[in-house]
């Protein structure tokens, strides 16, 4: 990496008496997990590219409580919830954009009912904004002619019914976006959703992200692309398990737009 | 004159829809079992939804082949039952085809029946051999054994033979047929018949005439012990369904008050509990049987049809896993008739019967191998809800019993000690932007 990331942190902000244009909430996978790490890194660096001004709550924000809300486990996430709402609401949060869809469904439903209410964006639909408003110009090479195919994440597809920002943000790259048979509604789980990323599947005949990797191969792809940390990890590790990783890659949408643009 | 097929006729309807509304009433006081839930909001796009889905079908014919099928089935059903109003009419007065009087428009709509009822008996002989000889793989799934599996075949049966009584009605119908308008299908039967004296005619023709009534008043009743209840209770429950966004779960108000509590600076842990407190019921978290659910829930499970468009979409049933969303609903209905049962036989009150929906009906194996996809909400074509069963059961097993995976539980520790579901220190949060 040739160039430091510039990440200013709300705190930062409010020592200037300023307010970003937007909040980035990193999520607990952004922050911690070394593969969606990355992807928190190509969508600052896009961020930065766009002169967007924007800041990440840092060591002041903590876990959602959306896994714990899935898992049954309704204490923990309000607690969780009113927490962060009280961050939130002090600095006087108007917009938060995130990479993952399950802080981006949590934040967005599940916190006004409890105080929380912001306009809240899946970093997909966040990027195609930039690009129509003229503050990112995609252009590149890099993927031209490349086959992408779209795994739709539960949480922003069905849970959301955002379906075209992805798609019209991965357009933009050149590449020829190929389908999987069952796509946008119908699309399956990639396997980690209510929790599941955190425990043992139960007994089955089969591994769910295998069944959603075989829905991909399928499309002939040379790059599965996700929106989502978890389903980042679940397809890589189907992709793995069909030993195609040498010929496949798994990547987050922003990951490819900052490629393009060679950041 | 004779009144006696009158009288008859009358005591039938009167028993026939007697016994409809009680069962009705007793549908309505099962539902009403459930805990009650808002459903005021949203009125506009409530009656939208109705009438896209239900009365339109749209979600139906996701699945061209079975939606099509269903539509002629649908509209055959509906339209055909105009002529019922008609034996109604001639059956209680002793009228003869009263509507015939009007002239060339009674053909036309006898014709449009006619062509109906052999559009509806091909698509029942096609959704039969579906099931049965091409053996689609939703129709056979492990809770679709026995009475699930002969109930969908029975109601089959019954709309072939009340198809065929109405065009053998009117085949054997001399005066109908002597009309000749609106015999379009009826006038090739007919043929079926030479020979046949016009007294024994007359016989046929009546007997199939009152077989087809009854028919129709025996089907109504079988609803209310059959999954076919949704021909009626579909209406409702697109009505009742959510209007909000499908990832969006409800945050339990019971919670929210203990956590705003413990939240609260200036609260007095000490602090005695405020008068009548005591005598309050403590609330449970989650479900564990069918009176926790809500009434929604409950209408949920009676309107199932045991399509199994759910657990075909489902990844965890696709993949081998217990869960089927669609078992969900229909041990639900189960145990809500047996819960319905033990109040009629003990006058009206529950007793305790040592069973409950969670652990008799439905395993914690099938609840934990959800991945809360919404794949089955989405497929469900009259706005069923499994996905908010199986979450209330989730907050059972986690508030109530602590009945967590462990490795959910090790989860859930780090999210409460250090605000992340892994053990990282939550001062390494920002750590990422300095790393290369």
């Amino acid at each position: 990496m040739s160039e430091q990331l510039k990440v200013p942190t709300m705190a930062e902000f409010m020592a200037e008496g300023k307010q970003p244009e937007i909040l980035f909430w990193v999520g607990s996978a952004g922050s911690y997990d070394d593969r969606a790490k990355k992807i928190t890194k190509a969508f600052v660096k896009i961020l930065n590219k766009a002169n967007v001004d924007f800041a990440v709550l840092g060591t002041e924000e903590s876990n959602t409580g959306d896994v714990a809300k899935r898992a049954g486990n309704e204490f923990l996430f309000q607690m969780q919830a009113v927490m962060n709402i009280e961050v939130l609401n002090a600095y006087e949060v108007k917009r938060i954009v995130t990479c993952d869809p399950h802080s981006f469904n949590c934040i967005k439903n599940e916190y006004p009912n409890l105080g929380g209410v912001y306009d809240v964006m899946h970093h997909t639909q966040y990027i195609e904004e930039l690009i129509s408003s003229g503050r990112l110009n995609v252009e590149g090479n890099t993927y031209k002619g490349k086959r992408v195919t779209f795994h739709d994440p539960c949480y922003l597809g069905r849970a959301n019914s955002v379906y075209n920002a992805p798609r019209s943000v991965l357009s933009k790259t050149n590449a020829t976006i190929v389908e999987m048979k069952r796509h946008k509604g119908t699309a399956l789980c990639c396997g980690a959703g209510g929790a599941q990323m955190f425990k043992e599947p139960e007994k089955g005949d089969m591994d769910i992200n295998v069944l959603r990797t075989e829905d991909a191969l399928k499309t002939n792809p040379e790059i599965i692309a996700t929106g989502c940390p978890y389903c980042n990890t679940m397809m890589t590790d189907g992709v793995k398990a069909k030993e195609k990783e040498n010929d496949i890659q798994v990547m987050d949408v922003a990951e490819l737009i900052a490629n393009e643009q060679g950041l | 004159m004779n009144y006696l097929p009158n009288i008859f006729f009358a005591i039938a309807l009167i028993i026939g829809f007697g016994y409809f509304a009680n069962n009705v009433k007793k549908l309505i006081r099962n539902i009403k079992l459930g805990q009650d839930v808002d459903v005021s909001d949203n009125k506009s796009q409530r009656w939208k939804n109705m009438i896209n889905i239900a009365l339109g079908q749209s979600k139906m014919v996701r699945r061209p082949v079975s939606g099509f099928l269903h539509i002629i089935v649908y509209v055959g059903f509906i339209i055909i039952n105009i002529e019922v109003l008609e034996i109604i009419i001639d059956g209680l007065f002793g009228t003869h085809r009263i509507f015939s009087s009007i002239g060339s428009t009674y053909g036309f709509l006898i014709g449009f029946f006619e062509v109906l009822a052999v559009l509806v008996f091909i698509s029942v002989i096609i959704f039969w051999i579906r099931r049965n000889i091409i053996k689609i793989k939703r129709f056979w799934k492990a809770e679709m054994t026995s009475w699930p599996k002969n109930d969908g075949n029975f109601i089959l049966y019954f709309e072939m033979v009340l198809m065929t009584l109405f065009l053998v009605m009117n085949a054997t119908d001399v005066h109908f047929q002597e009309m000749n308008t609106g015999n379009v299908i009826s006038q090739y039967i007919t043929p079926l018949f030479n020979g046949v004296s016009e007294s024994t005619l007359h016989i046929i023709e009546r007997s199939a005439w009152w077989l087809h009534i009854l028919g129709i008043l025996v089907f109504l009743n079988y609803l209310y012990f059959s999954k076919h209840l949704h021909i009626l209770l579909a209406f409702p429950n697109t009505f009742f369904g959510s209007v909000k966004p499908k990832g969006q779960f409800k945050n339990l108000e019971a919670v929210t008050k203990e956590v705003k509590m413990m939240m609260d600076p200036e609260a007095d842990p000490f602090a005695a509990a405020p008068e009548g407190a005591e005598d309050e019921i403590p609330a449970k978290f989650g479900a564990s049987d069918v009176q926790d659910l809500s009434w929604v829930n409950l209408l949920n499970a009676y309107t199932c049809t045991e399509c199994g468009r759910c657990t075909s979409e489902c990844p965890a049933n696709q993949t081998g896993k217990k869960l089927s969303p669609r078992k969900i609903m229909m041990d639900t209905r189960d145990r809500l008739e047996e819960v319905g049962k033990n109040i009629d036989a003990n006058k009206g009150k529950f007793k305790d019967d040592g069973k409950q929906l969670l652990g008799d009906y439905i395993t914690n194996e099938e609840i934990w191998a959800c991945t809360t996809c919404n794949a089955c909400v989405e497929a469900c074509p009259v706005s069923i809800d499994p996905l908010n069963i199986i979450m209330q059961m989730r907050q059972y097993l986690v508030m109530e019993q602590s009945a967590a995976p462990m490795e959910l539980n090790n989860m859930m520790t780090n999210i409460e000690n250090n605000g992340a579901p892994w053990p990282y220190n939550q001062m390494d949060r920002l750590n990422w932007a300095k790393e290369e």
